[in-house]
Formats: structure tokens, C-alpha cells, sequence
């Protein structure tokens, strides 16, 4: 929407304040971003500007062997497991709700993506007490089995989305070529919905490095995630350190981002291609 | 595998046979299916469902005194409320107190009952000491121990605690509480919290929704009317963050809005204040923090409606001779309202269960319902008021998303 020639100074003024004013919403959105990057080099210790000097001693400090070094451990840990399973099952339950009409399926559907609904501080309260009750407080079975939970929806949601447009005759085309179900599934189903399966699983994977309430209760300082001990840094020492990890998360989303454009692209390359 | 099935009868009329595989053809690949999706489902029950109705189960819960003391409440049962209860009651309390030392039983009771009086723990723990271990008149030895145990009132809020099920939690999350005799009232004026708390958590997830609709629209309009080169761009700006953590986010926000920070670092040296304000661990914060994390959840609904809207019903009113303006607000917007209703409820469904942020960038008096579900379950123990606060915050929720279903599911419709 440029400005037709033929407009009047009114609506010129009112062009650029509503382009000025989106200009400012974006700085708004854009801005916390990129400035914790530059205090991560900071060779004093506080989170001020101007920086008194240049160094990576913060960085050294979260790398070197520490509490932030086992908090990234765990988050590694934890994370990829918790995503692998989400995907597993989530994949499944996706290419089941689409491949026959059974009774109470929105009702299922319900079901699978309430976890993206109900408030985080419930599910923890919840799952504090259930995990207490059978031995899985303070395991890493019972933070992985929770963040599983939580990310299980993005997967469900993701791969159903792209098999709203998948021909399931293929499934029958390639049985009677002779093809095993299992073979089936990997040849030709598989190949079409990974971008699903992928996008989901970035989904999953950013929700459980980024969880904090339900690890705060069902985790101890043993199985302490990185996003508990960024929480616990930004309450009670707010350091350079932190913008040091801020840093390395911002560009870790950074990746996330280029992987999901990536594959938008790449599905909508797909669909307009005949 | 169907050939088979057709080898095995030869007899059977071609047509009725084809139909009869039909269906079981149907019926196993609706078994398949359900097969499929059976052990998610299941997987969410256990660890999902069950748990938070279970946990959600604790705010009527009141088994504390049947657990512990199973005679007492059930002498209790039989009791007019008048008088004192029975000798056997009160020799069933007895024994049913001294063993409630073992194995945490006095403690439960101790906390259940301070409840309905803060005397109760003190009460207990004196009497045991003085029980001795066998009597001829309980009801005597009781009073002598303590005079509390003579008045009928004190028996009347023992008797109170003893069912199974109560709404005491319930209705104490919403300012009330059962009267004397049994009928619902407000509390005293000073001792209502949770009424504050929960118009606070209104006001700022609506606040929150508010700003970020002020903000999203204009820039979901911009987004959605550039040529998509810029407009892609411009888009990563609004990702990124979307994609950053959110801790990363709020630590952001801290570093942005101290009192030396960057904000307050320009609007000194422009000249507008003299003295730092105070921006953050406020509601001002809390607002900065929530409206940047939120927004691009309200940005991207619209952006995908604004996107489907052709430009020219807008150009054909300014060419039939409506102002640019009124072009926009009877032509443009109504058209925008399906994803104006989805971000408002997305955004305001989030908000309303913040409990980091707050915990982290606002002060006491910014706390919302999820920070009290969580100080009651770590804090004070008090798992029937946690549950309380923690079913109303569900069951809010849950209707709005209810709404959000019905309104997106109709946008589709519509579409397709």
C-alpha cells in the first residue's frame, strides 16, 4: 500500500505516522533482543550501559565446569528425549485422528491439545502431587515424561495440518505393489509428513528448554534445567552471565527460526507446484 | 488378503460378500486408527487428566479427620450439638489422639482444624501432653486438661471439619465462608484477598490484551498490505522474539528498565525527567514484559486474516466517495474481526496464567491467580486453597477457550 501520487498532504502526514508508529512497535519488539547481546562482553558486572570494557569472562564463567554448565547438561538431557517422544507418539495419534472417522474424535482432539490450554502452574501442582504419589518427583524420567506432555500438542496440531492435504490411497497404492504396512508408512508416508513432524518437534523442543514452572516443582537441583537456573539468576544475582547465556539462547532461536522459514517455504514451493 | 476371504466362501452372492468386506475392511481400519491414537490418549490420562483431577479433587477434599481419627467423626455424626458429645466419643478422641502421634496423623489433623480456629495445634499438642494413659471419665479429664474441651462450640468446629467433602475452599477463594448456621456469607471486609486478586488478574491480562490489540493491529495491517519481500522481512523481527526465550525476554526487560537502565539512561539525557523512574518490579513492568511476550500471539491471528482480505472493497468505497477513513473503519476492519476475536482470546487465555513474568518483573502487589496456587501448594501446604484458586483459574480458562474453538472453527467454515 504506497502512497498513490494523488494524495493530499492530510493523508501523507497520516501515511508516515502510521509507518512511524509501526516502525516504533517493531523497535519495541526487536529491541530487548539485541541489547542483553552486547552486555554479554562486558568486562564489568553489572548490566549497564556504557560497557567499561570488552571481555569474555562471562562467557568463560558459564563455560566452565558449574552450575550453569550442569544446568545446560540436564536441559540437553531432558529436552531431545522429551521432544523424541512427542513426536513418536504425537505422529501417530495424528496419522490415527486422520485416517478413519471413529466415534468421539473431536472429543479426542480435545484431549490431545489440552495441555497447550490448561494454565502451566495447574499442570505442575498436578503432576506434583501424581509424581510424588508413584516415585517420580525429582527424576529425570518424571521432568522428561512431563515435557513430553507439553509439547505432545505442537506435533498433534503440525502433523495433522499436513495431512489435511495427504491422498491416503497412496497408503493402498503402495499395499498393492506388495509393500509390508510398516513399509508403507516409512516410503510414503513418512517422506511427506517430516516437515510437519519437524516443525513440531522444534516446537516441543523450544517449549521444554524454555520451561520453567512445571520444572520448578518437580525437579531438584539435581535435575536443574537451564531455564531454572536462568530463573533463579534473574532473581537473585542478575548478572552478566545470564546475558552471556541470553546470548547463546538468542542465537539458538535464531536457528530455530531459519529451520521453521525453511520449511514454510519449502511446503509452499510444494503446494503451488501442480 | 482379500482374495482370500472371497476363496473361502464360493457360495455366498458376489454383491452381499463385497459389501460384508466393505465393512470389515471399515471396521479394521477404524480399529487401526483408533489403535493409533490409543496410546497417546492413554499416555495423557495417566499423566495429564488424572493427575489435575485428582489435584482439583483436593478442593473439596476434607478426609484429614476421618483419616486420622475415623471413631471421633463418626461419634461426631451422632451428636446433636447440643450439650457435649458422648463419653465414648470423647474416649474414642482420646485414644485416637494419642496414636495420631505416629506416622504425621497430628499434624494433619492439627493443620485441618487451625482452619476453622488458629488454637487448634496449640490445643492438641497441649492436651497430649497431659493425657494420661487410662480414665474413668474421659469428658472430666479432657476439661481438666483444658477447659476448651468443655464448650460445646469447640466440639460444634471439630464436628464442622469432620465430613468427607467441603466447600469451604471454594467459597473461601471467593471471599466467602459458611456462617454459623450453615448459610453462605461474605467475610469480614479486611479479610477478603482473593477478590482482589482475581479483579487484578483481570485487569492485567486485559490490560495486556488491550495494549497488545493497539499494537498488533496497525502492524498486522502493515504486514499484511506490503509487497511480501518487505513484508517476509519485516516479519523476522517479529519472530524472532516470538521464537526467544522468554526468560531471555524478561531478564531483557529488567536490564531495560532499571533504574540505570537504557530507558531511563535517554529520558535523562533528553531531558524529560531528572530522576530515574521506577519502571520495573511495578505494574508498569509487568505490563512491558507480558504486552512483548504476548503480541506477536495477537500479531500473527490477524496477519493471516488481514492477508486474506482483497484491497480493492476498500478502493472501490474511497472511488464510490467515502473518506480513506471511513473506508477503513465500515469496510476494512469488520472484515478483520474473526482474527481480532481469535488474538484477543488467545492472548487474554495466556495471560490470565502468567506466573513468571509477574513472579520476576512485578512487585507483591502484581502477583496474579497462578502465583497464589503456587505460594499455597509450597509455601503454607494448604492444598484444598491452592486447589480452590487453581479449579476457578481452570474453569475460566476453559470456557474462553471454548469460545476461541467455537469462533476459529466458524472462520474455517466460512473459508472453506
Amino acid at each position: 500500500m504506497a502512497l498513490p501520487p494523488y494524495a493530499s498532504p492530510v493523508e501523507k502526514l497520516w501515511f508516515w505516522i502510521f509507518r512511524g508508529s509501526c516502525g516504533l512497535i517493531l523497535l519495541f519488539l526487536i529491541a530487548p533482543v539485541f541489547v542483553i547481546i552486547p552486555l554479554s562482553f562486558s568486562s564489568g558486572s553489572f548490566l549497564t550501559y556504557p560497557l567499561p570494557g570488552f571481555s569474555l569472562r562471562w562467557y568463560e564463567e558459564i563455560f566452565s565446569a558449574g552450575p550453569w554448565m550442569e544446568s545446560l547438561k540436564n536441559s540437553l538431557i531432558v529436552a531431545p528425549l522429551a521432544t523424541l517422544l512427542a513426536m513418536t507418539f504425537g505422529t501417530l495419534a495424528a496419522v490415527g485422528l486422520n485416517r478413519a472417522d471413529f466415534p468421539g474424535k473431536g472429543l479426542i482432539l480435545a484431549l490431545l491439545i489440552s495441555p497447550m490450554v490448561v494454565p502451566l502452574v495447574i499442570v505442575a501442582v498436578g503432576m506434583y502431587f501424581f509424581f510424588a504419589q508413584v516415585g517420580l518427583l525429582n527424576s529425570y524420567t518424571g521432568l522428561v515424561l512431563a515435557h513430553t506432555v507439553l509439547g505432545v500438542p505442537f506435533v498433534v496440531i503440525t502433523v495433522n495440518a499436513t495431512l489435511q492435504g495427504f491422498d491416503f490411497n497412496q497408503m493402498r497404492a503402495g499395499a498393492s505393489l506388495g509393500a509390508s504396512p510398516i513399509r508403507v508408512f516409512f516410503t510414503v508416508v513418512l517422506p511427506q509428513i517430516v516437515p510437519g513432524m519437524v516443525s513440531g518437534g522444534l516446537f516441543a523442543f523450544a517449549t521444554s528448554f524454555d520451561e520453567v514452572v512445571v520444572a520448578l516443582f518437580i525437579a531438584s537441583p539435581t535435575e536443574r534445567t537451564l531455564p531454572i537456573q536462568m530463573f533463579s539468576g534473574i532473581r537473585e544475582n542478575i548478572s552478566p552471565a545470564i546475558a552471556a547465556m541470553a546470548t547463546i539462547l538468542i542465537l539458538l532461536s535464531t536457528l530455530l527460526l531459519i529451520t521453521m522459514e525453511f520449511l514454510r517455504r519449502r511446503s509452499e514451493r510444494l503446494k503451488a507446484a501442480p | 488378503m482379500s482374495t482370500n476371504a472371497v476363496a473361502a466362501r464360493p457360495e455366498a452372492p458376489p454383491e452381499a460378500n463385497l459389501k460384508k468386506q466393505l465393512k470389515r475392511a471399515d471396521r479394521l481400519r477404524k480399529f487401526k486408527a483408533i489403535g493409533l491414537v490409543a496410546p497417546l490418549a492413554l499416555f495423557l490420562i495417566v499423566v495429564f487428566v488424572l493427575p489435575i483431577g485428582s489435584m482439583l479433587w483436593r478442593s473439596v477434599d476434607n478426609t484429614e479427620l476421618e483419616s486420622v481419627m475415623p471413631r471421633t467423626v463418626a461419634g461426631l455424626q451422632q451428636w446433636d450439638g447440643s450439650g457435649l458429645p458422648e463419653e465414648a466419643t470423647l474416649a474414642a478422641f482420646a485414644a485416637e489422639l494419642r496414636d495420631s502421634r505416629r506416622g504425621g496423623g497430628l499434624g494433619k489433623v492439627g493443620r485441618r482444624l487451625n482452619y476453622e480456629d488458629n488454637q487448634y495445634r496449640g490445643l492438641l499438642m497441649r492436651t497430649l501432653r497431659g493425657l494420661p494413659a487410662s480414665s474413668e471419665n474421659w469428658t472430666q479429664t479432657l476439661v481438666e486438661i483444658d477447659p476448651a474441651w468443655g464448650e460445646t462450640t469447640t466440639w460444634r468446629e471439630i464436628q464442622r471439619a469432620s465430613p468427607p467433602v467441603t466447600d469451604r475452599y471454594v467459597l473461601a477463594s471467593l471471599d466467602l465462608e459458611r456462617g454459623a448456621n450453615g448459610e453462605i456469607q461474605r467475610i469480614d471486609a479486611q479479610d477478603r484477598i482473593y477478590q482482589s486478586v482475581f479483579q487484578r488478574t483481570m485487569v492485567i491480562a486485559g490490560g495486556v490484551t488491550l495494549i497488545c490489540l493497539a499494537l498488533g493491529f496497525p502492524l498486522a495491517y502493515l504486514l499484511a498490505t506490503l509487497p511480501p519481500k518487505t513484508s517476509n522481512m519485516l516479519m523476522i523481527l517479529v519472530l524472532l522474539p516470538f521464537w526467544t526465550s522468554l526468560l531471555v525476554r524478561t531478564a531483557a526487560w529488567i536490564i531495560l528498565l532499571q533504574s540505570n537502565g537504557l530507558v531511563n539512561q535517554s529520558l535523562i539525557a533528553s531531558g524529560i525527567i531528572d530522576t530515574p523512574l521506577q519502571l520495573v518490579f511495578n505494574r508498569i513492568g509487568v505490563f512491558f514484559a507480558m504486552v512483548h511476550i504476548l503480541l506477536p500471539f495477537m500479531i500473527l491471528p490477524l496477519y493471516s486474516v488481514m492477508k486474506g482480505i482483497s484491497p480493492s472493497y476498500q478502493r472501490a468505497a474511497v472511488s464510490l466517495g467515502a473518506h480513506p477513513f471511513a473506508a477503513f473503519w465500515q469496510v476494512y476492519a469488520p472484515q478483520t474481526i474473526s482474527g481480532v476475536a481469535a488474538g484477543t482470546i488467545l492472548v487474554f487465555i495466556m495471560a490470565l496464567g502468567y506466573y513468571i513474568t509477574p513472579a520476576l518483573v512485578g512487585g507483591p502487589a502484581d502477583q496474579m491467580v497462578s502465583y497464589y496456587v503456587a505460594y499455597y501448594t509450597n509455601t503454607t501446604n494448604n492444598w484444598g486453597m491452592a486447589a480452590a484458586l487453581g479449579s476457578i483459574l481452570l474453569a475460566l480458562t476453559l470456557l474462553l477457550y471454548l469460545v476461541y474453538h467455537r469462533l476459529v472453527n466458524r472462520k474455517q467454515l466460512i473459508r472453506s
